[in-house]
């Protein structure tokens, strides 16, 4: 078998606890692995260090034990081989879209004109031809997402980290962008670790569903091979009875934790 | 600039200009004071009379007797101005950045801060000579602070988001500061140079008043040796002029160098 894009092995993180001596463990000797190419989505009820898994996948946290593997290599520092897709807006606010498209390959020493052509082309395949001029502030959430995903993309990461990307959209703006996001990782096979609350979302994108238990010292619960057709359609996806199926098998093994980290809540 | 047009609809009034209102304002206040002291209420030797101080200031302008004490002050104002926001934008950076000498220096700043500055300036006019210098560094004492502080809270308060982000598309630490620390520092600055303008203002005259050669400061002083109380308001006039002017300016330089931000509420450029 080919080398994993991605490894995580035996990873525990914690934090200082709030206010109180010791630490709290956000996750618990978790292992993972992206196969070259996969889509795999990470699902869990809310507060189950999700976030926590990617960071250290990102290589933005250090992981208290375990370790981070790309492409066989162990990772120091921040992951070079990574794109990461960051739930809240991560544009930078005093860049134009275009500018912030190619602040990447700025930072990575490309000539400023030279970043600047490409970051036009990766404008126009976002469909923001017209926009590069604005701020992020002049533009709607949805164009700010395919900003963001042109900024990360630009770069031609070999893996796409992706933390609830779209779950500040509208219905129709996310499903819109779920297409696009099917449509370039099928042009350019990426391994993608995506995060989410969202079920349906996991189920229709991914090839690989991958479920945490309730926090804290979040553990695998599970995990489900989608095998439903490619290429994809979002919309239409949810209705195939394989779906409907596979969903209700997966929502078996979630209810259970959910119901956990309500109760856990509400200590 | 976009100021709204006279529409038919009226707009919201805080959306109108308000200039003839601020005019009508200070011409009442003016004309109280003119009516208050011409007749007698309050007696003209100490309160001044508006007319003679407008007459003082024209004349200054007219025989050009007060350029050179105006430039004077100007110059103080500008060094003062420029020294400490510079001074102020690297020491707010480098503490910023470096938690272990924030931690360090942090009791000596706030012990240097809360100390009465203006004190200080006998102390530089000692160092330094009754020249320029002594007032540019009471000024810069003023202005460090405002902008230090101003630095130092928005380095620490740049989005933890952004800086993840900027790590991730490849910034090295130089970068880092460059294209994610400075930019956000820079409209916490700008917040903070309109009162820093003022404050370089204050240790020019303030050092000028307590020992000079030259100034608007030192024309005050003269005035008030011999209780002419028109020229002490005149002097007094023209700085709060210049002072408004040099506000203005960086009003302006703020709207170039910021237009990244998102407009004021209510005043929207988009449809």
């Amino acid at each position: 078998m080919a080398i994993p894009a991605l490894t995580l092995e035996n990873i525990t993180c914690t934090f200082p606890a709030r206010g109180a001596r010791g630490t709290y463990t956000a996750i618990r000797d978790i292992s993972l692995a992206v196969a070259d190419g996969e889509f795999v989505s990470l699902v869990g009820p809310t507060g189950c260090g999700k976030s926590t898994l990617l960071n250290a996948a990102a290589g933005l946290l250090t992981p208290i034990a375990g370790q981070v593997t790309v492409f066989g290599e162990t990772l120091v520092g921040v992951n070079r081989q990574a794109g990461y897709l960051f739930q809240a807006d991560a544009l930078f606010p005093w860049r134009n879209a275009l500018d912030n498209i190619s602040v990447g390959l700025e930072f990575r020493g490309v000539s400023r004109n030279e970043a600047r052509a490409q970051a036009a082309d990766w404008l126009k395949r976002v469909g923001l031809a017209q926009h590069g001029a604005k701020y992020p502030h002049e533009l709607s959430g949805g164009m700010r997402k395919r900003v963001a995903l042109a900024q990360t993309w630009i770069l031609a990461p070999k893996i796409l980290l992706m933390d609830e990307p779209f779950s500040a959209l509208d219905v129709q703006t996310r499903q819109l962008m779920e297409n696009e996001l099917l449509a370039l990782w099928a042009q350019a096979a990426k391994s993608v670790l995506f995060v989410t609350h969202d079920l349906e979302e996991a189920i229709a994108l991914s090839d690989r569903v991958v479920l945490l238990s309730a926090g804290p010292a979040s553990r695998l619960i599970g995990e489900f091979a989608i095998d439903l057709p490619r290429p994809r359609d979002v919309a239409e996806v949810s209705l195939q009875p394989r779906f409907v199926e596979l969903h209700g098998a997966v929502w078996h093994a979630l209810k259970e934790e959910v119901t956990k980290a309500h109760e856990r809540a509400d200590v | 600039m976009n100021v709204p047009t006279s529409d038919t609809s009226r707009p919201p009034l805080r959306r109108r200009s308000l200039l003839p209102w601020h005019l009508l304002l200070l011409v009442i206040v003016f004309g109280s004071w003119h009516v208050l002291t011409k007749t007698e209420v309050l007696p003209p030797f100490f309160f001044g009379e508006p007319l003679v101080v407008g007459g003082r200031i024209v004349d200054w302008f007219v025989t050009g007797k007060l350029f050179p004490h105006l430039g004077r002050t100007l110059l103080e104002t500008l060094l003062a101005f420029l020294v400490g926001t510079g001074l102020g934008l690297v020491f707010g950076l480098w503490l910023g950045l470096s938690p272990f000498a924030a931690r360090l220096l942090d009791p000596y700043i706030t012990a240097i801060n809360s100390m009465p500055r203006v004190i200080l300036a006998p102390i530089f006019a000692l160092w330094f000579g009754l020249g320029i210098w002594s007032k540019v560094l009471l000024g810069v004492t003023l202005v460090f602070f405002i902008v230090f502080y101003s630095v130092y809270h928005g380095v620490r308060e740049v989005s933890p988001v952004v800086l993840s982000n900027a790590r991730m598309l490849g910034a090295n630490r130089r970068q880092l500061l460059r294209h994610v620390y400075l930019p956000s520092a820079m409209a916490w600055v700008f917040s903070s140079l309109h009162t820093a303008v003022g404050m370089a203002f204050v240790g020019a005259v303030v050092g000028e008043y307590l020992g000079s050669d030259k100034g608007v400061g030192y024309l005050i002083l003269q005035a008030e040796g011999v209780f002419d109380v028109n020229t002490v308001f005149a002097g007094v006039l023209v700085l709060t002029g210049c002072a408004l002017l040099l506000d203005w300016l960086v009003t302006l330089v703020e709207k170039r160098l910021l237009n990244w931000r998102p407009a004021a509420a209510g005043s929207g450029t988009q449809g």
